[in-house]
């Protein structure tokens, strides 16, 4: 198919030719071209469907304020919704389809919508689908649903990778336009370290798009010559395929690089996007312009677009986007769209002006006092209907409108730390606000300075303060003539009619319907974004805000700026949900922390389970189990009959020093720490200020000021930082010192009858029961190797906990296996740690809740209330403290075959199941080879009377009760014997 | 946000772990009061009420990521600008406080 | 005017010139019996149901900008019953069955769409904790079911199943959670409550309460002073400074929670989705776009605006769970200011100050809230006691040791 609207000129290169495919049908285009200009090169104007009417639409802008040429580009894994044809770059392959229609883009069904188009009026919605109740949600609803939305996700895994990246720079130039080259040049020039972004492909803004010169150059080859400048910069980072997101705090901008898009599949080893967060010294908005339309009856037809998207296409494209064209215009731009395509030789049937009594256009039909009221063609613009100022009526055929109703600085960026636009009369539009985000300037169009000359001089002014800011001296570069016109601007919004005239094209809101919204008392911006949907679309109201607020304004009597602004907020354009995750996905979502004994434990099959984010074993299959219960059970047998051994690394462990030591601990521990004996370890509770648990744990005293503590995997991180609180806001003075050693010691746990046995083959020194007795510790060596060993047992066994630096931790656990082989050592995982510990009744993470008290532990003696630890007062209020409360029990089925589930809660017996009879719930639940039945522990009212009675456990989820008998917690050696042989 | 640590110069946020209101630095001594009662409110008043100004605050953020110091940060709630950063330690100190 | 589709197709068929205000612009009176500070959700529902429920008459609702505006107008549009303490799931269950009435109620489409909601676990440890928080919400009368993978795996089959750090192990289900098209809530209030006689007077800031021997007589605004009997604050984010007026200091803080959506996508997520590895919880509306957002920004705020690390946390979230939203387009971002209190949840509450009444401390959660804290607020306001779903949302429960943490995170209100 040959591009039959393609003319002369332009920046794209004929040498080459690219194919693509839009709904199934081949085209080709040119390198340069996007799919919207080689769309229209073809002579395709229709390429969506609005989302509530399902109109036909085509291009509105050739930018990415782009509402209505939204289409699904790629297939497979790689499809990508509501895709900008306008800004998507045309690449050799590129494949799109037309989205929200059916069947196909010319004839949709869906269609009829816009013949029903008096029901569907503002709000309708909630005026009706109420009768009855039910139909809502069973009929209304689904429909809805199913109309709604515009492109499709493939609903496959994202195939690409994105990256994450950051940089620092004392200028941020946030568009490469005149005003941004100029300030680029200007800093770059004055060796500041200066980043330039730009979402276009091709950096140079609207000089790409115009006709005038800047000296003697033409303003593209000016912008590519100043681009050539700073690319050869060491100081200057150009980055081209970059939108800059947001205004963050304190500089930091949010950008996403387009690094792959504009190729068929990303190179080997690249990202599609890269996310970058910027570090600005100073930032400076050059983000030139947008324009905006004038709304009339049926404005919306494919082949009506803005006026300067009109003359870039020609331009910077070399598309006539229609052979007969015509441009409606209430300032002096729009006429210069009709001059430029007059001179490539497009016959330019008319220019409609609102205003009277300027200087007419030489040898172009110039219409002024008129205004466009209307337009016909099915699925594109055949002709238009102009009023003119004597009032006759004229219809005129043309197959391209380029409609002007002036220019809105695109401040978008400085109002992102809700700032208030500013009203200027004089180009009828909003400016920045004066309360930008610190750090940043506007100049150029972006500053509401709209002529090429004042863009250069202002780009450049604005980098020589901004710089000075900064104590660096800048000179203003010699900046070529560019043409200065004024703007010349008779404010006209919308052209009164019957019909329907669009203000926001993409969710089909019309002036009727800010009308609607005004008669219904949504007055403000606010209310009528809201209930017409203004602004709400893809384009985020980039063309249709202000038009909309200014139709308001119109019908409550007031000015524009009295009416309101609109609030922008970060992202500038939409932004693929892929780039803000970056990396982190899949299994590399969180870091992924290995114990020393990982290795071991995965050469011995072991099952692996996320604590955290820690990997540890979680039982080690033998050859013949095919349950996990027969690996468990042989494991927990096996360490009570003999010996057992458990990473236990992960616990936190905290080394604290200093004279003060034993005070700070103190102060921590709701129990008393400083009388703690040199050699010996100690439980200790940790209680936050509003007297809850926050962790419990051991600490040892290695020396006489050397403390080491342990805190549980979970709270190793919170419990530093509490401690550090204390230490550096409370305690200021006290001499003592923290370190975290986690990951600088492997620590093992070697419990059972034979532990003291395997040890002594390891260990140097004597660990006799006389020496080394329950609650010991100290620094020993294994085979030479400094190590630390605590007399302390989890699992109620003759246990040890042996820490050796972290490099020995992989021979430490090969070790210990091989001294162990004698005793038919197991190594256990953190199943049979959990057993084990319910056996014998110790509270974990699921009795430590943050919700607890040392009270419903059972713990509540070892709160001391003589010395002012954390937690020690509050723990005392009335409501924690009170009679009957939770207390925790140990509970086993009266028939020992049926099993308990964590999370029933206790009924008593014939008791209704509803709130007022609940008496607690189980927290942890086993199957205790020991006992040779599920038990559990658990929270119960007046836990402690009601030992010795049946209770219902009661799983209402799954319909299932238990009856079971309140024991003890203490289902293993509750003397403790065994722990201190 | 960028907070300019006294020690290390500027610093990502993200980098720093929030806690709260600085008057958390002024904890009552739990034995100090005449009775269990009294140590009650005045615990209760350091520990859960707040003036949570719309405006100046200082406030109290932990360089978890770095060097593990507590921080005062200066900060408009409003604006988000950072007005001073200073080290807890100091700022204990000179509340009184010491060991 | 009652709306019903026989209207709308009478008024689409002349030209909808007969559809009048939704509410009225009232100026205010020199007095009244009950004003009720803030035009959001809580303030909103509070008037309607004073009027409507409780029969009370002469009520004024001031607001300081437009109504709606607040976080009523900035949410993720969720509504659940899925609390697990005593102190909180009755009074969601009151909520969420007047939310199932409520579109009757008010005469006003609401889109009130009980699709479900399913919180994801990844570990035993969290399938214990809902374990019991399910046993908990039956017991309270709430519907409750515990999914294993699998059921979860053909409800969304494009969830990160195979390829996760942390693999789904089943979810916590409510079906009778959903989503409510949050603006039309406000709208709905704000004209079932005009209707009945509320004067809705917007752009009314408060500046001031006057006070007579220990008991407030009115408040002092950018319009005047205006009397009255009693008044109840309901304004969120704002109550700290509102209730400073009064010298009050509150248990809460100020803070920004950031929330996203996506462009419009045709269908893909029917129900309300929670990450139980990460911060990122997901819905779609009925125009096609997904509606997400995770944890709050965490520092003390009123800018309402938030910072990258946590808009990336939320994506990265977003993107571990379901890697097929890599391609669709977050398309707008809002914060909003929450009252987040000290241990999670709200109060509503006399003040020390007679007549002065205070309706706060909803942190994140407070869209769901919305009928029963107007029920409540108002029950309170007009009958001097609590609503029986509310008795414990009091100031004193702190000093009191009665702290409803539904996350245990203690008195730190940025882990709420």
């Amino acid at each position: 198919m040959t591009q039959k609207n393609r003319i002369t000129g332009g920046q794209i290169d004929r040498s080459r030719t690219l194919s693509f495919r839009f709904d199934g049908k081949s085209y080709q285009g040119h390198p340069g071209d996007t799919l919207a200009s080689a769309l229209l090169a073809n002579g395709v104007r229709l390429m969506g469907r609005s989302f509530k009417y399902h109109r036909p639409r085509g291009p509105l802008s050739a930018g990415s304020e782009e509402p209505n040429a939204i289409v699904q580009l790629r297939e497979g894994a790689r499809q990508e919704p509501n895709t900008r044809a306008t800004v998507a770059e045309l690449f050799d392959g590129l494949t799109a389809t037309s989205q929200n229609r059916f069947p196909s883009l010319s004839f949709d069904m869906m269609g009829v919508n816009d013949l029903l188009s008096p029901f569907f009026a503002a709000g309708f919605y909630y005026k009706t689908f109420m009768w009855p109740a039910k139909f809502w949600e069973s009929i209304y609803e689904p429909i809805i649903r199913r109309a709604a939305g515009l492109g499709a996700l493939s609903r496959q895994d994202d195939p690409d990778a994105y990256d994450k990246g950051f940089l620092h720079c004392d200028l941020l130039v946030i568009g490469a336009g005149p005003a941004g080259l100029a300030a680029a040049l200007t800093a770059g020039r004055a060796g500041a370290r200066v980043i330039v972004t730009d979402e276009d492909f091709r950096m140079g803004g609207r000089l790409n798009a115009e006709t005038h010169a800047l000296g003697e150059a033409s303003g593209a080859d000016w912008a590519a010559g100043v681009v050539a400048e700073l690319a050869s910069l060491p100081n200057v980072r150009l980055m081209p395929r970059t939108t800059t997101l947001g205004a963050m705090d304190h500089g930091i901008y949010s950008a996403v690089e387009r690094v792959s898009d504009h190729l068929p599949v990303p190179a080997a080893g690249k990202p599609r996007q890269i996310l970058w967060r910027i570090y600005s010294r100073r930032a400076l908005l050059t983000a030139g312009a947008i324009e905006r339309p004038i709304a009339f009856e049926n404005n919306d037809r494919p082949g009506i677009m803005l006026a300067g998207a009109l003359r870039a296409y020609a331009n910077r494209w070399g598309v006539a986007v229609g052979e007969r064209v015509a441009v409606f215009t209430n300032n002096d731009d729009g006429l210069r769209t009709a001059t430029d395509l007059a001179a490539k030789g497009i016959d330019v049937a008319a220019v409609i002006d609102t205003r009277t009594g300027g200087p007419l256009l030489p040898g172009i039909r110039h219409l002024q006092g008129a205004e466009v009221t209307g337009s016909a063609g099915r699925l594109g613009l055949s002709a238009i209907s102009i009023r003119h100022a004597n009032g006759k009526v004229e219809s005129l055929p043309v197959t391209a409108l380029g409609v002007s109703g002036g220019w809105n600085p695109n401040l978008n960026i400085a109002s992102h730390h809700r700032g208030r636009p500013v009203w200027q009369d004089a180009i009828a539009a909003f400016v920045p606000p004066k309360d930008g985000p610190a750090g940043l300037s506007a100049a150029g169009a972006a500053a509401g300075l709209f002529s090429t000359h004042a863009a250069l001089q202002s780009g450049a002014g604005a980098a020589v303060a901004a710089l000075d800011d900064l104590g660096v001296k800048a000179t203003l570069p010699d900046l070529p003539r560019a043409e200065d016109a004024p703007v010349a601007i008779a404010p006209k919004w919308y052209v009164q009619g019957k019909g329907r005239a669009w203000v926001d094209q993409q969710n089909d809101v019309t002036v009727k319907d800010v009308k609607l919204a005004h008669q219904e008392n949504f007055v403000s911006v606010e209310h009528l974004k809201r209930y017409t949907t203004l602004g709400m679309a893809t384009d985020q109201g980039k063309t249709g805000n202000i038009l909309g607020l200014a139709v308001m304004a119109e019908l409550t009597g007031r000015t524009i700026p009295e009416t309101g602004t609109t609030i922008y907020r970060p992202p500038y354009t939409p932004v693929a949900m892929g780039a803000l995750g970056g990396r982190s996905r899949g299994h590399e979502f969180k870091p992924t922390r290995l114990t020393p004994s990982h290795k071991w434990a995965n050469e011995q099959g072991a099952v692996f389970v996320e604590v955290g984010m820690w990997l540890r074993a979680q039982w080690f299959p033998k050859a013949g189990e095919t349950t996990w219960r027969q690996s468990v059970d042989r494991e927990v047998l096996a360490t009570r009959a003999s010996v057992g051994i458990c990473d236990v690394t992960t616990l936190g462990k905290i080394d604290i020093q200093g004279t003060d030591a034993g005070a700070f601990l103190d102060k921590v521990y709701a129990n008393t720490f400083s009388t703690l004996g040199v050699g010996k370890v100690r439980y200790g509770l940790m209680l936050r200020e509003d007297g809850i648990v926050m962790d419990d744990g051991t600490t040892a005293r290695m020396g006489q000021n050397e403390w080491v503590m342990t805190t549980t995997t979970a709270n190793a991180v919170p419990v530093f930082r509490h401690l550090e609180y204390v230490r550096q806001c409370l305690c200021p003075d006290m001499d003592v010192q923290l370190i975290s050693t986690t990951e600088a010691w492997a620590q093992y746990s070697v419990a059972g009858p034979n532990a003291r046995k395997l040890l002594e083959k390891l260990v140097d020194q004597d660990i006799s029961d006389a020496a080394f007795p329950y609650m010991a510790c100290g620094a020993i060596t294994v085979k030479g190797v400094r190590a630390r060993l605590f007399r302390i047992s989890f699992s109620g066994e003759l246990a040890y906990e042996i820490a050796v630096p972290t490099r020995y931790g992989d021979a430490m656990i090969r070790a210990l296996m091989e001294a162990g082989r004698e005793f038919d050592a197991v190594a256990y995982g953190t199943e049979s740690l959990g057993v084990m510990r319910v056996e014998k009744g110790h509270v974990a993470g699921n009795e430590l809740n943050g919700q607890t008290t040392a009270l419903n532990m059972g713990l509540g003696k070892m709160v001391s209330k003589k010395k002012d630890a954390i937690g020690m007062v509050l723990s005392q209020r009335e409501g924690l403290v009170a009679e009957g409360g939770l207390r925790i029990v140990g509970v086993k089925p009266v028939d020992p075959a049926q099993p308990l589930t964590a999370g029933s809660h206790f009924l008593e017996p014939g008791a209704a199941a509803v709130a007022a009879n609940d008496l607690g719930w189980l927290t942890s639940v086993v199957y205790s080879p020991h006992v040779g039945s599920s038990i559990a522990l658990g929270y119960l009212k007046n836990g402690e009377a009601r030992k010795g009675q049946r209770l219902r456990a009661v799983n209402l989820l799954a319909k299932t009760e238990v009856e079971v008998e309140i024991v003890s917690a203490h289902f293993v050696d509750p003397e403790g014997v065994r722990l201190r042989g | 946000m960028i907070i300019n640590h006294p020690l290390l110069g500027p610093r990502d946020a993200q980098e720093f772990t929030y806690l709260g209101d600085a008057t958390l630095i002024d904890r009552p001594d739990g034995l100090s009061f005449p009775s269990a009662d009294a140590a009650m409110d005045a615990m209760h008043d350091y520990l859960y009420q707040r003036s949570n100004p719309a405006g100046e605050h200082r406030e109290l953020w932990f360089h978890e990521q770095g060097d593990r110091s507590w921080l005062v940060v200066t900060r408009n709630t409003v604006t988000h600008e950072i007005l001073k950063v200073e080290l807890a330690r100091d700022v204990a100190r000179m509340r009184g406080r010491s060991k | 005017m009652r709306y019903s589709g026989f209207r709308v197709i009478r008024e689409a068929l002349t030209g909808h010139k007969g559809w009048g205000p939704a509410w009225r612009d009232a100026t205010p009176q020199a007095s009244y019996d009950y004003i009720i500070v803030g035009g959001g959700g809580h303030g909103l529902a509070t008037a309607y149901y004073l009027a409507k429920e409780f029969k009370q008459a002469r009520i004024a609702l001031v607001e300081k900008g437009w109504i709606g505006g607040g976080n009523v107008g900035r949410n993720t549009t969720i509504i659940r019953s899925n609390y697990l303490l005593d102190g909180n799931e009755p009074f969601y269950e009151f909520s969420l069955k007047l939310w199932e009435g409520l579109e009757q109620d008010f005469n006003y489409n609401a889109m009130v769409s009980q699709r479900g909601i399913i919180n994801l676990y990844h570990t035993d440890a969290q399938r214990d904790a809902y374990t019991r928080r399910g046993n908990a919400m039956i017991l309270h009368g709430a519907d409750a079911e515990l999914l294993n993978r699998d059921q979860v795996r053909a409800m969304y089959p494009f969830l990160n199943f195979d390829n996760a750090r942390f693999p789904i192990k089943g979810a916590l289900m409510q079906r009778r959670g959903g989503t409510v098209r949050h603006d039309a809530v406000a709208w709905g209030y704000a004209r079932g409550a005009s209707d009945r006689g509320v004067d809705i007077i917007q752009n009314c800031e408060v500046t001031g309460f006057r006070r007579e021997g220990g008991r407030v007589t009115g408040i002092e605004t950018s319009r005047g002073f205006i009397g009255a009997k009693k008044i109840g604050v309901a304004v969120a984010g704002s109550s700290s400074k509102v209730m400073a007026a009064a010298d009050m200091r509150l248990p809460m803080e100020s803070h920004v929670l950031q929330a996203f959506v996506s462009e419009g996508l045709k269908p893909v997520i029917d129900g309300v989705m929670t990450y139980g590895a990460g911060h990122f919880y997901v819905s779609q509306s009925d125009k096609g776009g997904l509606v997400f957002g995770g944890d709050i920004d965490g520092y003390n705020s009123y800018a309402q605006r938030g910072n990258m690390p946590v808009v990336e946390d939320v994506a990265e979230g977003g993107m571990s769970l379901m890697p097929m939203i890599g391609r669709a387009r977050l398309l707008r971002s809002w914060g909003g200011i929450m009252d987040m209190s000290m241990d999670g949840s709200p109060i509503i509450d006399k003040t020390d100050i007679e007549g002065l009444y205070f309706n706060g401390g909803w942190c994140y959660g407070g869209f769901k809230a919305t009928p029963a804290s107007g029920w409540c607020f108002a029950h309170l306001l007009a009958t001097g006691n609590p609503h029986p779903t509310a008795t414990a949302y009091r100031f004193d429960r702190f000093r009191k040791g009665l702290m409803i943490d539904e996350k245990g995170q203690g008195a730190q209100p940025n882990l709420h």
